[in-house]
């Protein structure tokens, strides 16, 4: 091993300059792979899991419109929810998948007053306690809305951290909010809680009991969604049956056909992801492609210059093959040499690549970009993640290889009578 | 009897193909000292390469102590070259960005022998040769006669059965090829090794008891 080494190093020395030019190729295939699977990361984290944090074994249903006649009704119809189609699901073969159930009451061009300031156009959200289990809230100051809430439709709310900011004058102390009263409208609400919202998600809405948004501003027994956790149906089919039976239930109580798919509008974010992860794999792998596409043009100089060398040193191959050499030995020299520069400037583009990464993240990745009243970032946490690392070592030994494939098997070849003639004689 | 050559036949192929060698029946024993003369051409350096497992013959038998040498792979070449045969040739073939004493001790590192034990063995011969001052030097570094004696000491150290030297005086000036002539013929008796000497120079053919003249692919004793 040591002399391997050593004979490689050896020969490296004698070509500094042209080592030097052909590592830079290697190392720059590498900075762009690093650099491309980054940024790709960092998009689909700003845009895609903007959901991050969230359970994701939930779906949620939504009423919509019926797409067939049943039971003396046309098709057209609107099937509103109501909040006791929550305690359906709990009942019968649902209730083995379902686990927590939340419904939730949406209403929206609400104006807020705090003091002199004026906040338009706020959308409340009437819900129940565990909601904030089935959507992995994070509270940051105070608490969620309990069960007294509800019971006594106390006039409290549970406000996003960026209305907490507006209200602090972008301070972020929290707990100073806590028990400060806001004005909806003619009443007064107390503040006990501050939850985080991500910035480019659109659960903006401020979180009061359902009781209290029902019964004081005189809404019905509708309700917008029904939000519920499910356990057991690991395949996409399995979803697919579950949510039919879903439809079935509630389609039956709603009078609408048991089969009719339009009646309810079933989000399962489940799935979703499923579908999401099946994008992102196609197009990470889109990335790698891109980035083998660059390394290969340094691994074509690699095996380039590897070729010339041998051609250099054939004079030299010749006297160790006269000496004793075998072709196994003189191609394992060429080999290890072109895999020690492939992986030496190799590591050198990765760790390029790597500080490329966290500049992007002190730049771009900090700032974003204001879309029509949401906030956009456009780069969250770019970085690759110690897998892809990995794999790209992996890339560098095999390609190194490659390189000197060529090289190697043309030096075990040498024939030491016509090396020892081609010059020195 | 270290080698022995039965009816030899060597035809190099192209448009017009060359017969060399055209029938050499040879035998040498074991210790010997035999120098090989002849006009350029005769098949001098093919008889050589031959011997040395650097080429392959057409027709007939070599023996190499007791081992028949026909149809090997380029493995079992390398083998047998790395254990049983020394190389010196005119132009030294020296490694350049090797010092002496790495020259020295090549073969053995073939051979799979320690770092330590190589370099041992190698300052040794180097200072058998008188040249342990020159240990850490590169060849550029050196007269003719001393890359010539580093090149002695490497083709000694693995104890081979035969030395093949081709010209191994070529380069060197009168005096330095007395000198060098000397000593091989000196070391190939402490080593009891067979020595192969192929030259054009009468004086150097002098040192040896026996001479083989070949003309034109044959041998006239």
């Amino acid at each position: 091993m040591k002399d391997i080494a050593l004979e490689i190093w050896s020969s490296l020395r004698r070509n500094k300059l042209r080592t030097c030019l052909t590592g830079f190729a290697v190392a720059w295939g590498i900075f762009m792979l690093i650099v491309l699977l980054g940024a790709g990361h960092g998009m689909f984290n700003a845009f895609i899991y903007s959901g991050e944090g969230f359970a994701s074994n939930v779906m949620t249903l939504f009423g919509s419109v019926t797409t067939k006649p049943y039971n003396g009704y046309n098709q057209g119809r609107h099937v509103p929810l109501m909040s006791d189609d929550a305690d359906l699901l709990k009942k019968g073969s649902l209730g083995d998948n379902v686990d927590e159930v939340s419904t939730r009451l949406n209403k929206g061009g609400f104006t807020l007053t705090y003091g002199q300031k004026h906040f338009n156009n706020i959308s409340l959200n009437g819900t129940f306690p565990g909601a904030e289990l089935i959507e992995s809230e994070e509270i940051l100051a105070g608490r969620f809305i309990n069960n007294l809430d509800i019971k006594h439709s106390r006039k409290v709310i549970v406000i996003t951290d960026l209305l907490a900011r507006k209200i602090l004058a972008d301070k972020r102390d929290y707990d100073r909010v806590i028990g400060e009263k806001l004005k909806i409208g003619d009443l007064m609400f107390t503040i006990v809680g501050v939850r985080k919202v991500e910035e480019n998600s659109n659960e903006h809405s401020e979180i009061v009991p359902y009781s209290t948004l029902k019964t004081i501003f005189k809404y019905g027994n509708e309700v917008d969604r029904i939000s519920f956790t499910f356990h057991g149906l690991p395949t996409a089919d399995d979803n697919e049956a579950f949510e039919k039976r879903v439809k079935a239930v509630l389609n039956t109580k709603h009078h609408a056909a048991p089969d009719d798919e339009g009646a309810l509008y079933i989000w399962n974010r489940f799935t979703q992801n499923q579908q999401i992860n099946k994008v992102t794999g196609i197009l990470e792998a889109a990335l790698w492609i891109l980035g083998l596409f660059t390394l290969m043009s340094g691994i074509v100089g690699v095996s380039n210059i590897m070729l010339i060398t041998v051609k250099e040193r054939t004079h030299e191959f010749g006297i160790r093959k006269a000496i004793g050499a075998t072709p196994w030995k003189m191609m394992r020299l060429v080999m290890s040499e072109s895999v020690v520069i492939t992986i030496f400037f190799g590591y050198i583009g990765m760790m390029l690549g790597l500080v490329a990464c966290e500049v992007m993240n002190a730049t771009v990745g900090q700032q974003s970009l204001n879309l029509f009243g949401d906030e956009i970032r456009l780069l969250k946490d770019p970085f690759v993640d110690i897998g892809t690392a990995i794999g790209a070592t992996v890339v560098l030994i095999v390609a190194g290889t490659i390189a000197g494939a060529i090289p190697a098997s043309k030096a075990a070849r040498v024939r030491p009578i016509e090396a020892l003639m081609s010059s020195g004689r | 009897m270290i080698i022995e050559l039965k009816n030899i036949h060597k035809t190099y192929g192209g448009a017009q193909p060359l017969h060399v060698l055209k029938g050499i029946d040879l035998s040498i024993d074991e210790g010997e000292f035999v120098t090989i003369r002849g006009a350029s051409g005769a098949g001098k350096s093919t008889l050589l390469n031959i011997l040395g497992i650097l080429d392959t013959y057409d027709e007939g038998e070599y023996w190499l102590a007791g081992n028949l040498i026909k149809g090997l792979s380029e493995r079992e070449a390398a083998h047998y070259r790395n254990r049983m045969i020394g190389f010196v040739f005119q132009s030294f073939n020296l490694i350049s960005f090797k010092t002496a004493v790495e020259n020295v001790e090549l073969p053995l590192y073939y051979q799979g022998v320690s770092h330590r034990r190589r370099r041992e063995l190698a300052m040794e011969y180097l200072d058998k040769l008188g040249l342990k001052e020159w240990a850490g030097h590169y060849p550029n570094e050196m007269s003719g006669g001393q890359k010539q004696r580093v090149a002695i000491a490497r083709a000694l150290i693995t104890h081979p059965n035969i030395i093949l030297a081709d010209e191994p005086t070529g380069a060197l000036d009168s005096v330095t090829s007395q000198e060098v002539m000397k000593l091989m013929k000196r070391l190939s008796v402490e080593e009891k090794v067979t020595l192969i000497v192929i030259t054009h120079d009468l004086h150097v053919a002098a040192e040896a008891p026996r001479c083989i003249h070949l003309r034109d692919g044959l041998i006239v004793e």
